[in-house]
């Protein structure tokens, strides 16, 4: 049994702050895959960096930031000199913790042990590689561009360089996986020694080529009970490897949490730098605009749109979203913060919820259950107003 | 005054698709009653939902001048009516109107069921039938064949019927001669009180309700105070007119005259069809024969999709009902649908048209239960109670008999077919009453079959059993007692009344496992296992259970993006706004409504 009061809680007190930079570079366009990423785009890379610099130099307040956070697109699709050249600008426009996690995503196809040394050099302290499954027949499915020998290699590889923390982000529930499939996924990434696993369940996003390929019946779509079948092998299997589920998607061994993701779902302020980025301030999230093509030549006015809630809306929104972590909403930090215990604000749908076996209700939290984690959709949903 | 020797008031009668409208158009176009630019097939199709459909659904009245042989003008008052059998009742609401008819036979197709239909109302109206030919220019026409299928019909020389073709012209000229010849001028008396009848209406959103009338005593004039002879309210009429061929006010209409009043009401009620107008100084004494109400042969629940359109929905049937006096309605509940109607129609195209005008021409959003028919049930107390809402039934204990309404068909079909619609009506619990050759190839063969058995898919499966020969009409004629039961559908164990029904006792079981499987597809997963039962009483006959749903979550939930995240949820979640609460199960308006829809072809 998990002792769920040593995991991180929503809201968090002490509200940390993040910086998230967007890289939209990729080798190839994954068919599934919704985020904002764009393939061969290289004539872009370079006024692309100058952009996001400038906009970087806009924002600098010379206050502290706990996180840094490089996400894509592919981020190494830059090299480690361009990337450790941003990180500087970022050091020298905030006032960077000591002790920051300083965070990126990679992928096995675009990477060598040289890039994990450069990365490493350049003062990343944590990577995040794509891996997504360690069967052949998977990854093809996906459109990936790697084979399970190269990410096998690409973990090694990042281990060996000497991170403070590796992850692997893994998919399961893909059309044609079988239950052994993902379980040597999952046994794999974790022979490597990495100490953070993040497992997402395939999903067909709208407007991606796989949406458009299943609509028109040229492939299948995942099924629920078998993505439900393969959730509960990951909820067996990864915490008897020491590594505990500290959030929906998220399993880490103890203190190997990414701090920079904490930071969102725990409520705290992030700068969001680069095409389509998001940023939220004191709860005014703003976004930018997400075509690189259009962010080089907007730039500076690189911000879209922005949107202020209302302070109920913003209450709502931080339940929901801390309710994603595994030790839940704290009751009294949470009345603290937002005036209010959530049980006495949505007493009837909380209850309902709980009824339902999806949440557990004590004297200190609100947790989803272990039927719960699956279904958090429709607890989060009833907090809507 | 006019001379009334040179008005002829007739009708164009056939079976559905045999060429009406088309002959219309050419009889337009003699009369030069519409310029050439502004002609368009079948021009009295004016309906958005008649020339999509390729169909006359309402007939429609057009005065035309005629210059005939003899030299003198003609002033014809033509009726163009649909064919389809629904829509009999539009028949004979025209035939009052009328003097004469002319029958048209498809040279290709020969008699067919409406053909006759609609010939014994011309006849049972007293009118002179002009039959004739039409389509000879078909290459399949066999115009030697259908003349002598008509002489041995109506009993007159088979050189005598003439030979016409809407598409060309030909013998278009002649027809009307015939017309002329044939066609008695109005009789009734000018000098008379007024006695006009209704028979027909139109609602117009600025001038209220617009009554198409045929005057057959005294006259019509704008201003004149007049009186409904049913219902005793009085008018002052705004305007009288004329279709020629849209609505063209005159001075007045005389006796004879085919055209329009408007009485300035916007009361339905005020202005009833079959009613008769009469002055209200100089009343008449007695109303004209009016109509037989229709009797609907169809039931269906009708509600709003958004229950915040019931009131809208009310008023659209007010004003649709003075289009289609036809279609019936009262105030219904439904714990699964909410407020509604329940609606009687003549037939299921019928049914399909109300809801597709009220949708188009009010806006509105509907759902349509399992249409069924009406039943009638002896209580154990002896009291008879007539139930045309399923969810209504007694309970099974209460009650000492149900009676199902019986329907008289006539089918024509190609020899060859008649073994396979034998089969058809034996499967439908069919009683053959009689059977004979209309010519050495084509037979006609009458049943009577419960209504509810017709009112399904049997028009669809004799026509494909025919390949698109054989031809249907029926109407209702008496209850009979039946062993029938209430089949209801139970989600979660509460009834879900827009799916009961009633089944002969030997189909309960099929129709109860149609159901709930049907069901279990249609249903999305709950929170829980649900179960799907189908029960007679308190006896389940057939169950399934659609087992809780087991994921439910926003995988990614980072790169900082939470109002996408939100944004999404709060969509899913206005979806589930939309869904009907059935218990404590959520279904889908789409999957209410595919698990209402009749067909279940996958
Ligand atoms: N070849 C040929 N086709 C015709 C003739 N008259 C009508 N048609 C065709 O037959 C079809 C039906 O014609 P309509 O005039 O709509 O028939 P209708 O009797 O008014 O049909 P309902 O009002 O629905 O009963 C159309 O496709 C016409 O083009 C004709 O004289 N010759
Ligand atoms: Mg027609």
């Amino acid at each position: 049994m998990t002792n769920t009061l040593l995991l991180p809680t929503a809201p968090a007190l002490r509200l940390a702050r993040g910086v998230y930079v967007h890289i939209p570079f990729c080798l190839v366009h994954c068919p599934y895959c919704d985020f904002n990423a764009h393939a061969g785009m290289d004539d872009v890379k370079g006024p692309y960096v100058e952009a996001l610099l400038k906009e970087i130099r806009a924002a600098a307040d010379g206050a502290p930031v706990d996180t840094m956070f490089f996400g894509g697109g592919t981020p190494t699709e830059l090299s480690p000199g361009e990337l450790g050249r941003i990180l500087r600008v970022l050091r020298e426009s905030f006032e960077v913790a000591p002790d920051a996690e300083v965070a990126i995503e990679a992928n096995p196809e675009s990477t060598t042990r040289a890039t994990f040394d450069g990365l490493l050099a350049a003062g990343f302290t944590r990577v995040s590689l794509g891996v997504q499954s360690l069967a052949p027949h998977v990854l093809k499915w996906l459109g990936r561009a790697h084979t399970p020998e190269r990410a096998r290699a690409a973990l090694a590889d990042a281990e060996a360089a000497g991170f403070d923390h590796v992850n692997a982000d893994l998919i399961f529930g893909t059309p044609g996986e079988s239950l052994e499939d993902w379980r040597a996924s999952l046994e794999g990434v974790l022979a490597t020694g990495v100490d953070h696993v993040s497992t997402y369940a395939l999903q067909v996003e709208e407007r991606t080529p796989l949406a458009s390929w299943v609509a028109r019946g040229l492939r299948q779509a995942p099924d629920d009970d078998d993505q439900a079948d393969r959730y509960e092998l990951a909820a067996g299997l990864l915490p008897a490897a020491g590594l505990e589920r500290y959030e929906i998607s998220n399993w880490a061994k103890p203190g190997a949490w990414s701090r920079h993701n904490l930071c969102y779902w725990t409520g705290g302020d992030y700068l969001g730098f680069g095409a389509g980025a998001h940023g939220h301030r004191h709860g005014r999230r703003s976004w930018n605009v997400s075509s690189p093509r259009t962010y080089v030549a907007r730039s500076p006015a690189v911000e879209e749109g922005w949107e202020e809630l209302p302070a109920a809306e913003r209450a709502a929104e931080a339940a929901i979203v801390g309710l994603r972590l595994a030790g839940g909403l704290d009751r009294a930090r949470f009345a603290e913060v937002w005036g209010m215990d959530p049980v006495v604000r949505w007493e009837g749908e909380l209850r309902e919820a709980a009824g339902l076996g999806l949440i557990r209700i004590t004297e200190q939290a609100v947790a989803l259950t272990e039927r719960g984690f699956f279904l958090w959709g429709h607890v989060a949903r009833s907090l809507l107003s | 005054m006019k001379d009334r020797s040179l008005v002829r008031a007739f009708s164009l009668i056939a079976h559905v698709d045999h060429g009406k409208s088309t002959l219309a158009d050419r009889i337009l176009q003699v009369c030069k009653a519409v310029p050439e630019r502004e002609m368009r097939e079948q021009y009295l199709d004016r309906m958005d939902l008649e020339r999509e459909r390729g169909i006359t659904i309402k007939a429609q009245a057009i005065r035309l001048q005629y210059p005939a042989k003899d030299g003198k003008t003609y002033e014809l008052n033509l009726i163009d009516t649909p064919g389809h059998v629904d829509f009999s009742y539009e028949v004979s609401r025209s035939l009052a109107a009328c003097d004469g008819v002319i029958l048209l036979v498809d040279a290709a197709q020969g008699i067919e069921a409406q053909t006759l239909a609609n010939l014994y109302l011309a006849i049972e109206a007293g009118l002179e039938v002009i039959p004739a030919v039409n389509k000879i220019d078909l290459p399949a026409a066999d115009p030697e064949r259908v003349s002598a299928e008509l002489s041995s019909l109506i009993g007159i020389d088979p050189g005598s019927v003439l030979r016409v073709s809407g598409k060309t012209g030909a013998g278009v000229v002649e027809l009307l001669e015939e017309v002329i010849r044939r066609v008695p001028s109005p009789k009734g008396a000018p000098e008379d009180p007024t006695r006009a009848l209704i028979f027909d209406s139109t609602y117009d959103n600025y001038r209220g309700v617009v009554s198409f009338v045929r005057v057959l005593d005294g006259e019509l004039t704008a201003r004149q105070k007049v009186k409904m002879m049913a219902t005793g309210s009085l008018h002052e009429l705004e305007e009288v007119g004329v279709f020629a061929p849209t609505m063209m006010p005159v001075k007045k209409l005389e006796a004879g005259d085919v055209g329009y009043a408007i009485p300035g009401v916007k009361n339905v009620r005020e202005a009833k069809v079959g009613d008769t107008i009469t002055d209200a100084a100089r009343p008449a004494d007695e109303p004209l024969h009016g109509y037989r109400e229709p009797k609907p042969m169809v039931w269906a629940g009708l509600y709003p999709t958004d229950g915040d359109q019931y009131a809208d929905l009310r008023d659209a049937l007010d004003k649709l009902r003075l289009n289609d006096a036809a279609f019936v309605y009262e105030p219904e509940t439904s714990q699964a649908l909410g407020f509604g109607f329940r609606c009687g129609f003549l037939g299921l195209l019928h049914m399909d048209i109300v809801r597709e005008r009220l949708e188009r021409e009010f806006d509105l959003d509907l759902l349509i239960t399992v249409p069924s028919v009406a039943y009638e049930v002896v209580r154990v107390t002896g009291e008879v109670i007539s139930v045309h809402n399923p969810a209504e039934m007694p309970d099974p204990a209460a009650i000492q008999e149900i009676r199902e309404p019986l329907a008289a068909a006539m089918i024509i079909t190609p020899k060859e077919f008649l073994g396979t619609l034998m089969e058809l009506c034996q499967e439908r619990r069919g009683e053959m009453k009689e059977m004979h050759y209309l010519s050495e190839d084509r037979v006609e063969i009458r049943y009577h079959l419960p209504l509810a058995e017709m009112i399904v898919d049997f028009f669809d499966q004799l026509k494909s059993r025919t390949r698109g020969y054989g031809s249907l009409d029926y109407e209702a004629i008496g209850y009979r007692p039946e062993d029938l039961v209430k089949v209801e559908i139970l989600l979660h164990g509460e009834p879900v009344d827009a799916f009961s029904s009633i089944v002969h006792k030997e189909r309960a079981y099929t129709y109860g496992r149609k159901m709930v499987e049907k069901l279990r597809e249609l249903v999305p997963r709950q929170m829980f296992d649900v179960a799907v039962q189908a029960s007679i009483g308190s006896r389940i006959i057939a169950r399934e259970t659609i087992r809780a749903r087991r994921k439910d979550v926003l995988a990614k939930c980072y790169g900082g993006d939470i109002t996408r995240k939100r944004k999404l949820l709060e969509k899913q979640k206005a979806g589930k706004r939309r869904m009907k609460q059935v218990g404590s199960v959520e279904i889908p308006q789409e999957a209410f409504m595919a698990a209402l829809r009749l067909d279940d072809k996958k």
